[in-house]
């Protein structure tokens, strides 16, 4: 199983993107991030630390569970429900430019989910993306706006992110396929 | 007895699916399954914080709440929390019924089966009239009170509040006081308190105390002050007049006298118990107002928290049943 990201990979990368995102939104004080849960809400987190070092901005931070508005919820006749989580948005997201947080981008249709969930919660300025991982194939017209790293796979593979917060470590793994 | 069950709320949970198509009572569900509906319904209760209180996940579902007794408080808390699932809702009221005209529960219930509803709600008079729909019924059947049986997303509504406001149920001393025979509340609340391992105290007139009630792991005392000593949590019942034949005490007054919970009698619980009435009340007969309405009093959030249990319990049938159940 290769290690695509190591733990010190994934540290410079969310620090290059914290620095990213400052670079493309100059003002911070309408900024907030949003983490589809679990480990889009542990990168949010991360990102909120680095943003708050480099501008000494709080950035507010939240965490969204997309599990009620998944598109493949009602579709198999039978099995049993996915678990749902606690949806944690402790501020109002009208007016605000929300960066949206997610672990890997595949198909898009996780994105899809979580920008329907957030348009319930308010009327946000713009909602950026940023994912660790694009590992392409997707099935939806959705684009990151930062981008960790771009993972060329096969749709046998799978990309697994272990994270301290969840995980005890921090890897990007690269899973099955024809190896 | 079974062990106790923390609930982080991070931690994976022991099951992720319920192993039944149906929802007639706590007897059947494990601790583990208590936990998973009492989990997801912590999820629940944010998206009734939310501006716009409705999620999609039960769009294209039918739901029919089939009412054969006068309930206004349960009826709303399902038809609520259907509607924020997105559930496509229909209330039959027995009055309006064909029931009137002398048609049988099972026959109703295959009629409205053969309009293809996902769920039917039933409360019903009879004990075990949910069971007679499971087995007749491809629809999953979520009993809503069947007589004197089982009311079983009151239990889990109660167990919600003390967790919310306990953080836990296990060794918490829990007295129910009040009408103990007639109680469908209380069966279902001493199947899941003993279950997640509460100390769980009855009390009321012997009249009203079912014989082989400790058979259940319950200890039943006539000694109100006894029930009350030290308790957590302290959950009158109603006196239940409509279901009484013939008299079990000699008058409300002396039943508010011998029973009844005042502020003088609840000095002897723990000072941060808290008091919980499933609803409708009688005041003046198993609750003084100053108690109802006093600080202590956490009854209007039972009102509240079952809408969000009964989201989770719709949520987590909408799926059928999993033997095998895989993530």
């Amino acid at each position: 199983m290769p290690v695509v990201m190591d733990a010190d990979r994934i540290g410079r990368t969310l620090t290059r993107i914290a620095h990213e995102i400052l670079e493309r939104n100059r003002a911070v004080d309408d900024l907030a991030l949003v983490g589809v849960r679990t480990r889009g809400d542990h990168l949010a987190r991360r990102l909120a630390k680095s943003l708050r070092e480099i501008t000494g901005h709080e950035v507010p931070t939240g965490a969204l569970d997309i599990t009620l508005y998944r598109d493949d919820l009602m579709r198999q006749s039978v099995g049993p429900q996915p678990l749902v989580r606690r949806t944690e948005i402790p501020f109002s997201i009208d007016g605000k430019r929300i960066l949206l947080v997610d672990d890997v981008l595949y198909t898009g249709r996780t994105t899809r989910a979580a920008l329907d969930a957030l348009i319930d919660f308010g009327r946000p300025s713009a909602i950026q993306l940023i994912v660790l991982v694009d590992r392409g194939h997707r099935e939806l017209p959705i684009k990151a706006d930062y981008v960790g790293k771009n993972l060329p796979t096969s749709s046998e593979e799978s990309v697994q992110v272990y994270l301290q917060e969840s995980d005890g470590r921090d890897e990007v793994v690269l899973q099955g396929g024809a190896a | 007895m079974s062990a106790p069950v923390t609930t982080r709320v991070d931690d994976p949970p022991a099951v992720t699916a319920l192993r039944s198509k149906d929802l007639l009572g706590i007897a059947d569900l494990t601790p583990e399954e208590i936990s998973l509906i009492l989990d997801t319904a912590e999820a629940m209760k944010e998206v009734g914080e939310r501006p716009i209180k409705k999620v999609p996940a039960l769009r294209g579902k039918t739901v029919v709440n089939l009412f054969f007794e006068p309930s206004t408080r349960t009826r709303t808390s399902f038809e609520i929390a259907e509607k924020r699932l997105s559930a496509d809702t229909l209330n039959i009221a027995v009055a309006s019924s064909s029931v009137v005209k002398g048609e049988t529960l099972a026959d109703t219930a295959l009629n409205l089966e053969a309009m293809r509803p996902d769920m039917i709600v039933l409360r019903h008079s009879s004990s075990g009239a949910c069971h007679l729909l499971s087995r007749i019924c491809r629809s999953a059947i979520i009993n809503a009170g069947d007589g004197m049986h089982e009311h079983p997303t009151q239990a889990l509504l109660d167990a919600f509040t003390i967790r919310e406001r306990k953080k836990r149920l296990a060794g918490l001393k829990v007295a129910i006081i009040g009408d103990l025979l007639h109680s469908r509340v209380l069966r279902s609340n001493i199947h899941l308190l003993t279950r997640m391992g509460s100390d769980v105290w009855v009390c009321g007139p012997p009249t009203l105390i079912p014989a082989d009630i400790a058979r259940f792991g319950v200890r039943a005392t006539s000694v109100i002050d006894e029930a009350v000593a030290d308790a957590d949590v302290i959950m009158l019942l109603r006196v239940q007049l409509e279901r009484m034949e013939g008299s079990f005490f000699p008058s409300l007054r002396e039943y508010f006298s011998v029973f009844g919970m005042t502020e003088a009698r609840l000095a002897r619980a723990r000072p941060d118990a808290i008091i919980m009435h499933p609803g409708p009340m009688n005041r003046g007969v198993e609750i003084a107002s100053e108690v109802a309405d006093g600080p202590y009093s956490v009854i209007l959030e039972q009102v509240a928290n079952g809408v969000a249990v009964r989201m989770a319990v719709l949520y987590l049938l909408s799926g059928g049943a999993s033997d095998e159940a895989a993530a």
